[in-house]
């Protein structure tokens, strides 16, 4: 088991009886939006702390892991994310640096950059990126740094449908492929259902269905 | 031509209130307003220097450590009292005690070695020296400090989404500020790396006036001018670093979360 959640009390916007994530799974996190499905996430990566109750990781309270170290294992991708000043290549080999990772090659960067649809040259400046192009260079960013569970927060709200579908099948058969753990909040029920080996509804902070 | 100190007897300085005058007038002409406010400033001013004047008259005829200690003190309360109130929002608990701490050990240390190693005054406490000295140190720390406090409090604040999603990335939360804190530390030290810059070119400094003023050789006033610029500067630069080293880990708590 991933993570186990109990009795998880967080302000008065969630309220979590008992959760289990699997390892090796992809999970669809659904519901209306002001549920609380972003803050739901943000347990998982100890963004949020629980007032009461415990979450757990790998069968360890989540506080016992150093956040950071946590945060490099579950590396969480929020729904408008910040591209950094720079290049293309900057905004991967700046995360690098920041993460102490070993710098990649170009060859890689452009790989990934190919991966999720974005067929630029490194140098080009990541802040004339469209919202949607920003959102896939983010997600790149993500599986540079190829962590163990992924935290997806609607990794596609600014892309058209055909896009979706596609770097939607880009994450699975990473995800897959490589065996991680996928956490992923989507407004889209067809994905959830397409993809997803568990589904959560979140309505007003609860689970609604958990199947 | 030997050079003596002037004394303003009082109808002299009675003169120099024209300014005040003309400035009252200007401002009622203009309909600007705060005709008030002129002319308690001017009063607050004429008053509080009175009273320092007696001070440390009576303090430099009666040398005593604890004199100058007493005022090294007071000077350093009011200096960080006027940093809290110059700040643009509420500062937390601990912020404010490091800023404290910032203040006075920056400041301390610097005076310290300014007074023992570089001046070697003898006896330390020399209130005429000890007190104008710690003054300067004080003051232009203090408006170092102001002006890191206030960028850092602004920056975290404009870029809480940068911050958190490096932190979402695995990024250590000192790394995740480092780009406001270098600015921070920048924008502190800029005012007196620019005065140092106009320093005899486009002004000349107070200190070094005051000692011309008082009949010294300009040549003993710029070698104390600049012994004490280089003093300000390490001053200001060791306020600001305490307050950026120890101040940026209060924007996040145990769990490693931006906390605004």
């Amino acid at each position: 088991m991933m993570f186990e959640l109990s009795a998880v009390k967080f302000k008065d916007i969630l309220l979590i009886d008992y959760l289990t994530i699997e390892a090796q799974s992809i999970t669809a996190v659904v519901g209306s939006s002001g549920g609380g499905k972003t803050t739901f996430l943000k347990l998982f990566n100890n963004m949020n702390s629980a007032d009461q109750g415990d979450v757990f990781y790998k069968n360890r309270k989540i506080n016992y892991y150093d956040p950071v170290k946590l945060r490099r294992e579950v590396t969480m991708l929020p729904q408008n994310p910040v591209v950094f000043p720079g290049s293309l290549a900057d905004n991967f080999s700046l995360i690098e640096k920041l993460t102490d990772h070993k710098l990649s090659s170009f060859t890689k960067y452009k790989k990934l950059l190919s991966k999720v649809d974005l067929n630029y040259k490194l140098d080009r400046a990541a802040a004339d990126l469209s919202g949607g192009e920003k959102q896939r260079l983010a997600l790149a960013r993500v599986m540079l740094l190829d962590p163990e569970v992924l935290l997806l927060d609607e990794p596609s709200s600014a892309l058209d449908s055909l896009t979706e579908q596609k770097i939607i099948e880009v994450v699975v058969n990473y995800v897959k492929n490589k065996a991680k753990t996928l956490l992923m909040v989507t407004h889209s029920t067809r994905l959830a259902n397409d993809y997803a080996d568990q589904i959560i509804t979140i309505e007003d902070g609860k689970i609604k269905e958990n199947k | 031509m030997e050079r003596q100190i002037i004394n303003l007897q009082l109808t002299q300085l009675i003169f120099a209130y024209l300014f005040v005058f003309i400035l009252l007038v200007i401002v009622k002409k203009k309909q600007i307003g705060q005709e008030k406010q002129i002319i308690i400033a001017s009063l607050r001013m004429t008053l509080q220097l009175i009273i320092i004047g007696f001070i440390l008259e009576y303090v430099f005829n009666n040398q005593n450590p604890l004199f100058s200690l007493a005022i090294l003190i007071l000077m350093e309360i009011f200096a960080v009292h006027n940093i809290y109130s110059r700040t643009e929002v509420e500062l937390q608990h601990d912020m404010r005690k490091i800023i404290a701490v910032s203040m006075f050990l920056g400041t301390l240390l610097s005076l310290a070695y300014f007074i023992f190693i570089v001046v070697q005054l003898k006896p330390w406490f020399r209130a005429d020296y000890f007190i104008p000295l710690a003054g300067m140190l004080i003051g232009n720390s203090m408006t170092g400090i102001s002006l890191g406090i206030n960028h850092l409090l602004t920056g975290i604040s404009d870029k809480q989404q940068l911050i958190e999603n490096y932190l979402m990335l695995g990024v250590e939360p000192e790394k995740s500020i480092a780009e406001i804190t270098q600015q921070a530390f920048y924008n502190a030290i800029l005012p007196t790396i620019n005065s140092m810059l106009g320093m005899g070119i486009v002004f000349l400094p107070g200190m070094m006036t005051g000692q011309i003023l008082a009949g010294a050789s300009p040549l003993i006033a710029i070698k104390y001018q600049i012994a004490i610029m280089l003093g300000i500067l390490g001053s200001v630069t060791l306020t600001v670093f305490f307050l950026i080293k120890y101040g940026a880990k209060t924007f996040f708590n145990s769990e490693k979360q931006l906390k605004l």
